[in-house]
This record gives structure tokens, sequence and C-alpha cells, in this order.
């Protein structure tokens, strides 16, 4: 008994003798350092939500802002002048329907050309494939616009020049890459012998896709097709190029609107403009991450 | 060929090649109904390939493949009577357990009745009701391995292929889950390829046995045979652990390359000349002072149920299972209780009544 306590009381003494000597290495000086990261970490934090969220919020006050001078804080009358505006003008909301009619139809254009080619790319070893996956980041790599002006002498002569083929084209181009790349990797991500059990049990190639490839992939062609439709709702110098004077979608519009209209008007088509990416953006986490999906990956 | 009773599978000199290389090269393989076969094999022996060829995921070059006398050599999987368990359970994780098992049924077009039915009785033959409604990622792998069963027994098909079913678990679980599909097996008497490379399993499980290497089929035979009388010296080297040397058959036994004599009354042969000479480990005779070649004591490494002892006889090590609590010393004497003879890789068995397998 006595022995215990006694190794007790040794083993206590070295412990205390110890702690001191490290912590007068360490102490004040760590934690005054540590304060002071800390302190500046916050301040890069500010730095950077006036950066991301400042715009936003300039934006959000501008569109019901009457008059607003520069070293006011805040606007000194607030009006939705700029939304009657909006609405009300035939060529703005014109624009506005345009717009939402050329993203859906562009988005499912390119699902139906890219998702083929992503499954190829994923299952199938054919000469130039890697050639070929690169270069669909061609379109990406060189400046747009020279390639616009290129695509106009083609589309001329093509008879595709204001035309809504021509416009769904030149928006296209920019949804190639995520919808090739995305669902490659996803297909890729599937082990091909889950495949080959849905055939084992009777499943032809086509329902195979259908019941098991599908549906596996589907979070990531989600994915794919909210990226597609934000590239072309957002597309503006091609579609600007190709569409006017027929096709004015709201991405083009915002030239105009920028140099003809007062300027609550732009913040208020500007603030509309970033609707689809919020409610797509929000919709894809609620059922990417929490749904079924993410229950049977057991994503978190 | 024109009996389409219950024979079994087939498979008559089936050949081929990927990538330039012949994996399985003019092989046949005749599995009886209800029995179950393991093909044994090193990786890269083609016994996956051989599988896969059974089950439709590849077609052979030549040759064809009969399930109850049908040639199935050309149908695509959904068509023929084979299923198939996958090393990784490939369960459909987007779907639960019953889901699983049920994919299968629905694409026969059954009534949603007969196939919660029959998913329920399956999944109870293999102990898993109370997953039913998990998701495959929600169960350990000895149950997910089960569920990759079930999937597989609930369309009743004439062949169960497993292609090496239990490198995914641990060791004690391995053991486990190879006698719950050995039980289950034998329960529905279903015709059963199963691949490994795990020669353990194999034996403990398999009525006959198909040793590979280089696509062919070094031998098929059932446990007993093929560790008593492998036919080449390979199944010899792979199956169990073996004693080889180069030697004569000399006078009462056998004169090994260095001249050492070890007596032996138990050879497979009593042909005069040159011989491969293997002999099992528990084979070797060891004693202080009787009969035998003089032999050092080189090694002893205690194994649980018994000892094995490393021996130096002149310039050949042999190695001996002993008795767990035999005291070796320093020196031994060393015979040999049976000795197998090979030429050219080839068994050579006398024709005595003596030696036929019992």
């Amino acid at each position: 008994m006595s022995a215990v306590e006694s190794e007790g009381v040794v083993l206590g003494g070295l412990g205390e003798a110890e702690l001191p000597v490290a912590a007068a290495a360490r102490g004040p000086r760590t934690s005054m350092r540590s304060v002071g990261m800390r302190m500046l970490g916050g301040l890069f934090v500010v730095c950077l939500l006036v950066f991301m969220i400042g715009p936003i919020v300039w934006l959000g006050l501008r569109a019901f802002s009457g008059l607003w001078q520069f070293p006011q804080l805040l606007p000194k009358q607030w009006t939705v002048a700029g939304w009657r505006t909006v609405f009300k003008d035939p060529n703005l909301s014109h624009s506005m329907k345009l717009s939402f009619e050329f993203a859906p139809v562009v988005t499912l254009a390119s699902a139906a050309i890219c998702l083929p080619a992503a499954y190829a790319f994923s299952r199938f070893r054919f000469p130039g494939r890697r050639v070929l996956l690169i270069s669909l980041f061609a379109t990406n790599a060189f400046p747009k616009i020279g390639l616009y002006i290129a695509m106009a002498g083609v589309f001329y002569s093509l008879n595709l020049m204001g035309t809504f083929l021509g416009v769904v084209i030149v928006q296209l181009i920019g949804t190639v890459v995520f919808m090739t790349w995305i669902p490659t990797a996803a297909f890729s991500a599937i082990p091909r012998s889950l495949e080959e059990a849905a055939r084992d049990v009777g499943a032809g190639p086509l329902r195979v896709f259908f019941r098991v490839t599908f549906p596996l992939a589907a979070p990531a062609i989600l994915v794919a097709m909210i990226l597609s439709f934000l590239a072309a709702f957002d597309e503006a110098q091609g579609t600007f190029l190709v569409g006017v004077p027929n096709y004015i979608t709201m991405p083009t519009e915002m030239y105009t609107l920028v140099l003809n209209y007062p300027e609550q008007v732009a913040a208020v088509f500007a603030m509309l403009l970033a609707v689809p990416s919020v409610v797509l953006m929000s919709l894809a986490r609620k059922h990417v991450m929490g749904g079924k999906l993410a229950e049977g990956f057991q994503i978190r | 060929m024109t009996d389409t009773a219950n024979t079994g599978l087939r498979i008559e000199r089936v050949s081929k090649d990927l990538g330039g290389r012949t994996i399985v090269d003019d092989l046949d393989l005749d599995v009886r109904a209800g029995e179950l076969t393991c093909l044994l094999g090193p990786s890269g022996c083609g016994k996956t390939t051989t599988l896969r060829m059974i089950g439709g995921f590849l077609f052979p070059d030549r040759g064809r493949i009969l399930i109850d006398g049908r040639d199935v050599s050309g149908l695509s999987p959904e068509r023929r009577p084979t299923a198939m368990v996958f090393q990784n359970y490939a369960l459909w994780p987007h779907m639960t357990v019953f889901k699983n098992v049920a994919f299968g049924l629905k694409l026969r077009k059954l009534g949603k009745r007969e196939i919660t039915e029959r998913v329920e009785r399956i999944l109870e033959l293999v102990g898993l009701t109370h997953h039913i409604h998990s998701f495959p990622a929600r169960i350990s792998g000895g149950e997910q391995q089960r569920v990759a069963l079930a999937r597989a027994l609930v369309l009743e098909p004439k062949v169960l292929l497993l292609d090496e079913p239990l490198s995914n678990l641990d060791a004690k679980l391995r053991v486990r889950v190879r006698e719950d599909i050995r039980e289950i097996q034998q329960r529905i008497g279903i015709t059963t390829v199963f691949v490994t490379h795990d020669q353990d399993e194999a034996l403990s499980i398999s009525d006959r046995i198909a040793v590979m290497s280089g696509g062919k089929v070094e031998q098929y035979a059932d446990a007993r045979s093929l560790y008593r009388w492998p036919e080449t010296t390979f199944v010899a080297g792979f199956v169990g652990s073996m004693n080889f040397y180069d030697g004569t058959s000399a006078p009462g036994g056998v004169a090994l390359s260095d001249g050492v004599v070890v007596p032996c009354d138990d050879l497979s042969t009593s042909e005069e000349g040159a011989w491969r000479v293997a002999v099992r480990p528990e084979d070797v005779q060891v004693s202080v002072g009787g009969d035998g070649a003089e032999a050092e004591v080189v090694r002893e490494v205690p194994r649980g149920h018994y000892k094995e002892l490393v021996l130096r006889a002149g310039e050949n090590d042999v190695r001996a299972f002993v008795a767990p609590d035999l005291e070796a010393g320093d020196r031994l004497r060393v015979a040999f209780g049976r000795a197998l003879l090979y030429r050219d890789g080839v068994l050579h068995r006398a024709p005595k009544p003596a030696l036929v397998e019992t």
C-alpha cells in the first residue's frame, strides 16, 4: 500500500518537474504569437467577405435605391422603379424569356451529345482517346472571342447567323467540357463488375445502363447539367455575335442595359441573372448531398 | 450432346488469347451436376478467364462450353443459366438488399408477391432477413458476400460461379463463410465452379479440384488424390509443402545427387534411373539411432500442433514435420516413409495394387 503511494508521489513529482520546463520554453511566446495569428486570420476572413459579398450587397442596395451618391453609406431614397422597368419593358422581359428557353435546350442537347461520348471515353479504349479527351479543353484554352470570330465565318456560309440553332451551337461549345469530363470521371468510378453483375442476372446492355450505370452516375451528371445550364445561361460574347439582332438573351441585354438604362435597372437585371445560379446550386446541395443517393454511397 | 438431361457443365477444348498471349490453352473440364469444382492455381494461370468464359463475359476463341448438354459458347451473360458471385461482390449501392436480390426476378416479369416470397426465402437461407431493407454500404463484408450469394441463387441457375469470393474477408471469417457456402451448395445441390488461389480453401470445400498452370489443367482430382498423388511436379510443389531432390533409385531407397542414400520402402515406382524425387515433410521419418541417412538439425520451427524441422543431409535440406514435443538434439537419422518419383515433370507409378488410391 505504502509502496504504491510512494510510487505515485515519485511519478507525480517527475511529471510536475517536467511540465514547468516545457511551459517556460513554449508558454508566453506561443500564446502571443497565436493571438497575433488569429487576428491576422480574422482580418483575412473579413477582407475575403468584403471582397466576395460586398459587390452583391452593393448590387442589392442599388436595385432598390433612388438617389445614392458617393459619400453616403446608404441610399437616400428607396424605390422599386428599377424592378417595374425591368418587368414592363418588352425588350427586357423578352430577353428573360429567351434566356430561359436557350439554357434548357442547350443543356439537354449537350447531355444528348456528350453523355454517350463520356460513356465511350470511360468504357472503351480506342485510338486517339486521350488526344480527343484533352482536345475538349481547346475551346477553353484559346481566347473565346477569336474562336467566335472564326465561327462567325463558318456560320455565315451555313446561314446560321441570327438563327436559334446558331445560338444553341455557340452556347453548346462552352458546356462540352463539363458535360464530358465530369460524367467520364463518374462512369469510370463505377466498377465494371456492377454492370457485369446486372448482365449476369438477365439485363441487356441498355437496361444495364439505365438501371445501374446511369443512377450511379446521376449525381455527377446532375452537377454537370447544372454547370452546363449556368454556362449557357451566362454566355454573352458568342450569343451576342451570333444572335443579334434576333436573339438577345439576358447577358447580351446587359451590354445595352449598362449604356441605355438607369443604373438601378442594370442592378435589378444583374440580380435576376444570379437567380438560376443560386436556385440550382441549393437544389444540387439538397438532392445530391442529402438524398437517397448519399445514403447509398455513404457520402456526408 | 444430344442428351439434355442434368449433365452438369462441360468445357471442351476451349482456348482464349488475350492481348496476344494464350491465357487458356485447349482446356477440357467436366463438372458433374451438383458437384463443386475448384479452379486452383497461381495468378495468371487462366482460372479467372476460364470462369468468365463460363459466365459469358468472355467468349472462347476455340472450343465450346456445354451446360446440361446445351452449347452456350455464343450466348451473352444474360442468356446463360449461370450466376456469378464477384470478387468484390458487385452489389448495386443504390439498391437495398431486397432490391439487389429482386432485380433479376423483376426482369423475369414475375408477380410482386412471388418476388417478395422468393427473395425472403433466399435471404433466410443465407441468414440475412434482418438486413432486407439495408443498403449494401451499411452491412459488413461477410454480409455483403452473402447478399451476393443470395442474388446469384435466387434465379435458380444451373451453374453457380464464384470468383475468389473470400479474398476480401479476414482470415477467421473466410473459414466460416467458406463452410457456409459449401453447406448451402450441398443443400440445394447446385453445380458450382469456384476460383481460388488459396489451396487451403480448395482442399477443404471441393468435390474435385482442377489445378491450373499456364492455361492448362495440370491435374483434376479430389482433394485426397491431389495431395497424395500429384501427377506433375507443378502440382506436387503447389499443393501442400514438398521436398524435391535429384536422385536415382538405389536398393532399399533413393540415392540423392550428392551420393547420400536415404532408405525408403515406399517408392512410387521401382524403375531404375535418374528421378526427381518428391517427399512430403510428414513422410520424413526421423530417429536418433535408427536406420537412415545422417542429418544435422539446422532449425526448429514450432507450428502449434506439429513441429517443423529443417535438417541438412549431405548437400540437401530436408524439411520434416514431427510431433510437437520431440526433442530433436543436434544429429538425427532420416528416412523417407514415402517418395514420389517424377521424370520430365510427370509422376511415374508402378501398376501394383498396393499403390492404387484408396
